[in-house]
């Protein structure tokens, strides 16, 4: 009998073999793919339970992890939820947004800058702890933003975005309304899923962050882009004549529908106005004529060279795309320029057209995050500014200064001049094109003009108890632009 | 063992005290990896560390002694490996036990207890292997009534689907363990008088020697009884098990490949019957194919518990993530069939292949004991009693990490259920007896130089351990 019995070893031996193959098959070459199954909760847990690093400004905490006594160790808190909340998003056991999204790797510690921070936390036993991400935020303007916003009144919805010039670093970004991202970060998940559901469901939209996701019309704010075009153009320059008038017909249209006003400024009733005259009372006629004149083609290069149509923002996601129209015919063209018709912007876009025009027309690449630390402090990576476009000559960003100074002097834009510096400024109000739906209020400036600190963009989608007409950017976004402003400057 | 086959005295040693060593390891494992459960999940060596390792020292002392008396020329590896097994399985269950606030553990160890009771029984009563020949019909009965008792109204009971639990009083108990050291026996004790009659006649076919039909009664019984087992109490993993283990045993016995054809065919044809027409056996098929389609299917979830498992073991990689620090509790019912699971997420790669390597000394060393033997009847046990754990190790691990469709059996020696314990601590004392028999001195035949004369002779026996190592 031992013949067969010999072979069953063999086929024992076969057996184990088969066995220990699988078992290395299934740990070592499958773990990878089992470990990025997004149903695999082992992987969620041990995130949720680890010790995150924190998000700064200036130094301060705006979401760190805290011991807990539970079994997922650490708690993340918040300690000025609403405020930051658009920019930190939240880090709840089912999702994340916002930085904590971007920047999980960083946070979490699985990122290759912290390879030796994991390496010396190993050797010494201890467990890994997350890198800490620094923003740009200034907290100084991000609370005048904030509470300049809310001081229009309870259910207001609007965005504030403020950038420096000159390295495209977003100092300020406040939307309203906001949430409690605490709620979503609490370890009691039944709350958790039910804080979600109310908040997701909620027609304000508080989990949007308008500053980068809402795109609206932008109005007159839009008409900087029409003048930069027409001045790149070389026809005209600040103290030229251009075209204005009472009412202006667009081409190829007949009757009130394709009649531009000025909503009863006189001052663009003359058939030829000075160009500051026409920014400082953002005639209508002016620029739906200056965009015709330039071109469909003139016009959207100039739109896409401030970043219309373009994806340009990695920090924090996802960026709703700003749009100018492409192919548009000649009345189109004329109600493009004025910022109705098929445009679209956000107030980070909106606020790096005003960035671009103060930097000399070079359009910086906006970013949240200025350093990315180790635990221990050690800076492991900072950002370096980098150009996203130039958008026009320095001599087009001088003259659309001076326009710009005009109107905060002596035009529309007077609510946001600050005594003793020089600001630039426009102000919008876009016709929502929804019936009932108020118009939408903008503001965008910069100061100071000589040597631009801060570029800020002032949106606000509607105030309750507002009546339509009194809707105008220059009153209510005037003197947030202004708080904002000097928090930066002073 | 330092002996080399070339010395044609062989005379085997009895090497208690290299199995005393072993024990020590064995201890230094379970106690080590109860300790170091408490240290993870608690942060602190846990308080009841020394009444346990003293316990468990006492169970393994009392067997070692136990087997110095009775047995003392016995295979010196089998008892330390089974050691180490039931002692890593306690300290994982135990460790389940912390997550889930449960007291397997505790239960455990009694039955860990009175499997080294019935372990010292058998080897203090049965003082020679070949009495049990003796019992060959009455054990196939005894089997046969274990197989039906969960059958009958009030007493069995449902567990996951497969009607194979008794309950008596108190305690429910799955008489397919025992069973299948019965089934041993019977097989072994009808094999070894039937061998002749079942090898020689028969007609060739292609090269291969197939069986007369009249022979083929018990072959087709026994399929018979494993699709009755298949059909009516929807177990799986008991039917393979029991229908390889007597093909196996018949191609032992009779030396010819023929019947593991005939007996392959009707294996493959059950298993596409079964495919066909039981829908329990088509949802493990099913769920073996494409686990993660049913891991968070809407009308439930069939393959949660494979799922999680692959989850946990990908989790726990080639090192693991060290005892009490991974999340095992996530697996339902991690501490019975899926403590492979559990295992391969704590301990890792590194963990699941030593005790899949622990298994193989267990088999090794029960057909070493075959090989050696000097009798039939202790042959056939020895490979019956050996491929009982390698078939049921093969179906459990193979069927936890999705190398086969998931059967429902005990991992031996790990996995918490006492009679999966107790029965298995009794195979290990049969095995022990039966080494013990073919390792003691044989002086007649030991100066014998006829070497070729007799299959059973101990100097052929020199041979094969020569060209075994």
């Amino acid at each position: 009998m031992n013949k067969p019995i010999r072979t069953i070893s063999i086929f024992c031996m076969v057996l184990f073999l088969a066995l220990m193959a699988n078992a290395t098959y299934l740990q070592y070459w499958q773990a990878d793919a089992l470990n990025k199954d997004a149903r695999n909760r082992r992987i969620i847990q041990e995130a949720f339970s680890r010790e995150r690093g924190a998000i700064l400004v200036s130094r301060n905490p705006v979401a760190e992890s805290v011991e807990t006594d539970d079994e997922y160790k650490f708690q993340r808190t918040y300690p000025q939820p609403f405020k930051y909340a658009p920019v930190t998003g939240w880090f709840s056991y089912y999702s994340q947004t916002g930085i904590e999204q971007s920047q999980n790797d960083v946070l979490s510690g699985d990122d290759s800058r912290l390879f030796v921070t994991r390496l010396v936390d190993l050797v010494n036993g201890n467990n890994t702890e997350g890198g800490r991400v620094s923003l740009t935020l200034d907290p100084a303007a991000q609370t005048a933003a904030f509470d300049g916003l809310r001081a229009l009144g309870d259910g207001v919805q609007g965005a504030v975005v403020a950038i420096e010039p000159s390295t495209g670093k977003v100092l300020a970004n406040v939307s309203l309304p906001t949430y409690d991202p605490n709620l979503l970060a609490s370890h009691d998940f039944a709350s958790v899923s039910e804080n979600y559901d109310r908040l997701n469901a909620d027609p304000a939209k508080p989990l949007l962050n308008r500053g980068i996701q809402t795109t609206l019309p932008p109005g007159s704010t839009f008409k900087l882009v029409t003048a930069a075009a027409a001045i790149e153009s070389g026809n005209w320059d600040a103290s030229s004549t251009v075209p204005a008038g009472a009412t202006y017909q667009l081409p190829e249209t007949h009757g009130p529908t394709g009649l531009i006003d000025n909503d009863g400024r006189t001052q663009c009733d003359p058939k030829q106005i000075p160009f500051e005259v026409a920014m400082e009372y953002s005639c209508n006629t002016t620029f739906a004529q200056l965009g015709i004149e330039v071109g469909a083609e003139a016009m959207l290069e100039q739109a896409e060279a401030f970043g219309f149509n373009d994806h340009y923002l990695d920090d924090l996601g996802p960026q709703a795309f700003s749009v100018y129209p492409v192919g548009a015919n000649k009345p189109q063209t004329g109600q493009s320029a004025i910022g109705q018709f098929d445009v679209r912007s956000t107030p980070l876009q909106m606020a790096m057209v005003a960035a671009g025009i103060a930097n000399g027309g070079v359009v910086m690449k906006p970013y949240y995050v200025d350093e990315v630390q180790s635990a221990d402090l050690d800076i492991l990576d900072k950002t370096t500014p980098s150009e996203l476009s130039s958008a026009v000559s320095a001599t087009t960003a001088n003259e659309l200064t001076k326009l710009m100074v005009a109107t905060v002097a002596e035009g529309t834009a007077s609510p946001g001049a600050i005594d003793g510096v020089e600001v630039a400024g426009k102000t919008g109000t876009a016709q929502s094109g929804v019936e009932g739906k108020p118009p939408y209020a903008w503001y965008v400036s910069f100061a100071p003009a000589d040597d631009p600190q801060v570029a800020v963009a002032v949106m606000i989608e509607s105030v309750p108890g507002q009546a339509t007409d009194e809707i105008a950017g220059g009153l209510l976004g005037g003197p947030i632009a202004k708080a904002v402003m000097e928090a930066v400057i002073r | 063992m330092s002996q080399s086959g070339m010395i044609m005295e062989f005379v085997h040693r009895r090497r208690r005290g290299a199995e005393l060593f072993l024990l020590v390891l064995a201890l230094a494992v379970g106690v080590g990896a109860y300790a170091a459960v408490g240290l993870g999940v608690e942060g602190e060596v846990p308080t009841g560390l020394l009444t346990y390792g003293g316990w468990l020292a006492g169970l393994v002392v009392v067997a070692h002694v136990v087997v110095r008396f009775v047995a003392p020329y016995a295979d010196p590896v089998l008892l330390p490996v089974v050691a180490a097994l039931n002692g890593l399985g306690l300290a994982i269950i135990h460790r389940l036990d912390l997550s889930l606030d449960t007291t397997y553990a505790r239960q455990q160890l009694t039955w860990m207890s009175l499997g080294v009771l019935l372990f010292v029984v058998t080897l203090v009563v049965l003082r020679d292997h070949r009495v049990l020949q003796r019992f060959t019909y009455t054990s196939g009965l005894a089997a046969i009534v274990l197989l039906l008792l969960p059958l009958v109204p009030g007493l069995g009971t449902e567990i996951n689907g497969a009607q194979i639990w008794i309950n008596v009083g108190p305690f429910s108990f799955q008489p397919g363990e025992v069973a299948k050291l019965l089934l041993v026996v019977t097989f072994a004790g009808y094999l070894v008088l039937h061998r002749d009659a079942l090898a020689l006649a028969g007609r060739r076919v292609l090269f291969v020697d197939l069986p007369r039909g009249r022979d083929l009664g018990p072959i087709l019984l026994m399929w018979l009884v494993s699709l009755g087992i298949l059909v009516f109490q929807t177990d799986l993993g008991s039917s393979l098990l029991f229908f390889g283990l007597f093909l196996i045993m018949l191609y032992v016995a009779t030396e010819r490949a023929g019947w593991l054809i005939v007996g392959g065919g009707l294996f493959l044809g059950g298993a596409l019957l079964a495919y066909r027409f039981e829908p329990h056996v088509r949802i493990r098929v099913d769920t073996w194919l494409h686990p993660f389609d049913f891991y968070d299917d809407a009308d439930g979830a069939k393959s949660y518990q494979l799922v999680e498992s692959m989850f946990g073991m990908g989790w726990g990689g080639l090192l693991g993530r060290g005892l009490g620090l991974g999340m095992p509790q996530r697996i339902p019912r991690a501490e019975s069939d899926f403590i492979m699971g559990a295992l391969g997420e704590e301990l890792g790669l590194t963990g699941v292949i030593a005790v899949i390597v622990l298994y193989g000394l267990i088999v090794e060393r029960a057909l070493r004991a075959s090989l050696i033997c000097r009798d039939g009847f202790g042959k056939l046990m020895a490979v019956g009693l050996g491929s009982v754990v390698a078939l049921q190790v093969f179906v459990v691990i193979g069927g936890v990490t999705r190398l086969i469709p998931l059967t429902g059996l005990t991992t031996p020696f790990l996995s918490y259920g006492g009679s999966s314990l107790v029965a298995n601590w009794v195979l290990i004392a049969l095995l022990l007896r039966i080494s013990d028999h073919a390792r003691r001195p044989a002086p007649m035949l030991a100066v014998d130089d006829d070497a070729d004369a007799e299959a059973t002779q101990v100097v052929k026996m020199q041979v094969d351990e020569g060209v075994g190592r």
